[in-house]
């Protein structure tokens, strides 16, 4: 051993000794939404024999429109997770985009697509405001989108005077997105089609450009970012202007699923995309996790409500269910961890 | 050292407080071209301090720097390194769960060639490994083979010479180095002297802040004694011994700085 070497022989010896669930945790560790993937498919088999009709693109189509809204808002909320923060307040950001963008279209006759970039642009201010809270006044993400979650709930309320603009009332731009794209028998809309896209593009920046290497180091550990010169501030405002967009193109999504804009929906957006998040593998600790973990997740939840619906299984087993599952994604997420160290 | 050089970085009358901790109070510093001066002083002396103000990870309260003469202030980390100031810092500022490569190239990252550099933003990941891994060998602490290791499954001291690593490659005019050899071993503590020396070789000045007395007395050039937040004196490994400096340091010993002849505690 005469070029003795201290990296390379306690990897070796590390390998010889490392058992079956020493592997299986560092494969985990550097793939973190392998679990959820196998969980998925694993989920898609059990309930293929639940029912006949599960497996049918009728259903498999369903199930995709059904998630694509939660999957947008998980798209958002994976970056701001990913830098060890929380958006409480990202369902409450998306209805008030799409209620400015109906109303604006619909009460006050501005053509679709200015009432559209209005919406983007009230959606990308609202991530602006807490990217600035957070980053200017310093006060902890929890507790910025919890107030900042009333705070738009109540302007949305205010804005909308408690009214739901119907389909017949909005501009076809508005409901284009619920509009299938012929693929056989499948039937998956535009809308499903621009998750997928954003996915793609938010995947590539996270994987392959600075800024997304920055999002990992600063959610790993801020202090040790900033001491390496990354601009922690900037970056997290950037986080949170992007989830702020992502969040207002959604509410683009949502008039077009449901085929309505109303003030009264989507209170349970915030915490979903949460769910969707977790259950995908990204560590609420931050600097862990890839983004198409987050659009797993969304499935598997989508995939067991309509499994569990379609075997005739009641809504509140449905509910205990997905409650299970996120405290098993996190209690794998756990013991990745434990790899790590 | 001859006092006719003008100092690379120099530190005036420097303040940081921590809300009532006074963490330096009223602290000078002068390095020289091409010197090693050591900095040395009991915990809580404020050494680490006063280094973070000279790269910008904090902005003293009063005080003045001057690089090359000319008055200077870092608002953030990045202007110290863009005036090629590379610091290792006491905690390391390695990211745990990025590889290798990328820590060395973190906050400097480097981007693809053509187009997909250019309009993708896309990084130089195999280009950037390349050059890690040379830099890591050159340090020679036992070649750490896998630049894509993740850096949270080293051994502290393997951790510590990434930090280190990382400043020798990029340091354009001054090396800070806080603790470098702390968690290293015999061999490997001996392979950073070696290269804090081949630095002064190239002509770049180092400071280094240790605790180990006979490394500083290898090492050093000058010896920046710092106590309760001020610079009490400057002596060379020549001029005074180790148990002299010691004393000093624990305030056993005052020394006056200007005439740097020893005299009992008053
Ligand atoms: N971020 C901080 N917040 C509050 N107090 C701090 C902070 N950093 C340093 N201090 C205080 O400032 C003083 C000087 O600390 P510093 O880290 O500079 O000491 P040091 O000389 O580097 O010590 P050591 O040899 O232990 O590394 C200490 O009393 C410390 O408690
Ligand atoms: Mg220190």
């Amino acid at each position: 051993m005469s070029k003795s070497n201290l990296v390379t022989d306690a990897a070796a010896e590390f390998k010889g000794r490392a058992t079956k669930k020493q592997k299986l945790q560092a494969v985990l560790h550097k793939y973190p939404w392998v679990s959820s993937a196998v969980v998925l498919v694993f989920a898609i088999f059990i309930f293929s024999f639940g029912n006949e009709n599960f497996l049918t693109p009728n259903n498999l189509s369903l199930i995709l429109q059904q998630t694509a809204v939660i999957g947008a808002i998980a798209a958002g909320q994976t970056l701001i997770i990913l830098t060890a923060g929380i958006d409480l307040s990202c369902g409450a950001i998306a209805i008030f985009a799409s209620m400015v963008m109906a109303k604006t279209a619909f009460v006050n006759g501005w053509p679709g697509w200015a009432a559209f970039m209005l919406g983007i642009a009230v959606g990308t201010g609202a991530g602006a405001f807490n990217g600035w809270l957070i980053t200017k006044i310093n006060l902890p993400p929890f507790i910025v989108t919890l107030g900042t979650y009333n705070v738009f709930s109540a302007l949305t309320l205010f804005y909308a005077t408690g009214r739901t603009i119907m389909d017949k009332e909005l501009e076809p731009f508005f409901l284009y997105l619920g509009n299938p794209i012929p693929l056989g028998e499948f039937r998956i809309t535009y809308g499903v089609l621009l998750v997928i896209v954003m996915y793609l593009i938010l995947a590539f920046s996270l994987r392959y450009t600075g800024w997304g290497r920055h999002v990992y180091a600063v959610g790993d550990d801020i202090e040790a970012a900033r001491l390496a010169g990354i601009q922690v501030k900037r970056v997290l405002m950037s986080v949170y202007v992007t989830a702020g967009f992502i969040f207002a193109v959604t509410s683009w999504v949502i008039i077009g699923r449901v085929a309505a804009a109303s003030p009264n929906s989507g209170s349970n957006l915030n915490l979903d995309s949460i769910t969707a998040v977790v259950i995908g593998g990204t560590s609420l600790f931050g600097g862990r996790g890839a983004i198409f973990g987050s659009l797993i997740g969304a499935v598997i939840v989508g995939v067991f409500r309509n499994g569990l619906t379609l075997a005739g299984v009641d809504l509140y087993y449905q509910t205990f269910a997905v409650g299970v599952l996120i405290i098993t994604a996190v209690s794998i997420d756990q013991w990745i961890r434990k790899a790590g160290v | 050292m001859s006092k006719l050089v003008a100092p690379v970085l120099e530190a005036k009358n420097l303040v940081k407080t921590y809300g009532r901790v006074v963490a330096i109070d009223g602290s000078d510093l002068q390095l020289f071209p091409g010197e090693i001066l050591a900095v040395v002083g009991d915990n809580g002396a404020g050494k680490s301090t006063m280094i973070k103000c000279l790269s910008g990870a904090e902005t003293p309260d009063s005080g003045v720097m001057e690089l090359d003469g000319k008055p200077t202030t870092f608002r953030r980390q990045k202007d110290s390194r863009d005036a090629g100031i590379e610091t290792v810092y006491q905690t390391l500022a390695v990211s745990p769960a990025l590889d290798i490569a990328a820590n060395l190239y973190l906050g400097r990252e480097i981007r693809k060639k053509g187009p997909l550099g250019s309009i993708f933003r896309m990084l130089d990941n195999s280009g950037m490994k390349k050059s890690a891994k040379e830099h890591i060998t050159a340090l020679g602490i036992g070649t750490i083979q896998n630049m894509s290791q993740a850096v949270e499954t080293l051994s502290g001291g393997q951790r510590q010479a990434v930090a280190v690593a990382r400043a020798a490659a990029f340091g354009q005019k001054v090396i800070i180095m806080d603790e470098p050899t702390a968690a290293l071993g015999v061999r490997e503590s001996g392979q950073v002297l070696k290269l804090i020396q081949s630095l002064r070789a190239r002509g770049l000045p180092v400071i280094l802040i240790s605790h180990n007395m006979p490394q500083v007395f290898e090492v050093a050039d000058r010896i920046h004694i710092q106590r309760l937040g001020k610079r009490i004196a400057v002596v060379t490994p020549k001029s005074h011994t180790m148990n002299e400096v010691v004393a000093v340091m624990t305030g056993a010993l005052i020394l006056d700085v200007k005439d740097q002849t020893l005299g009992p505690v008053r």
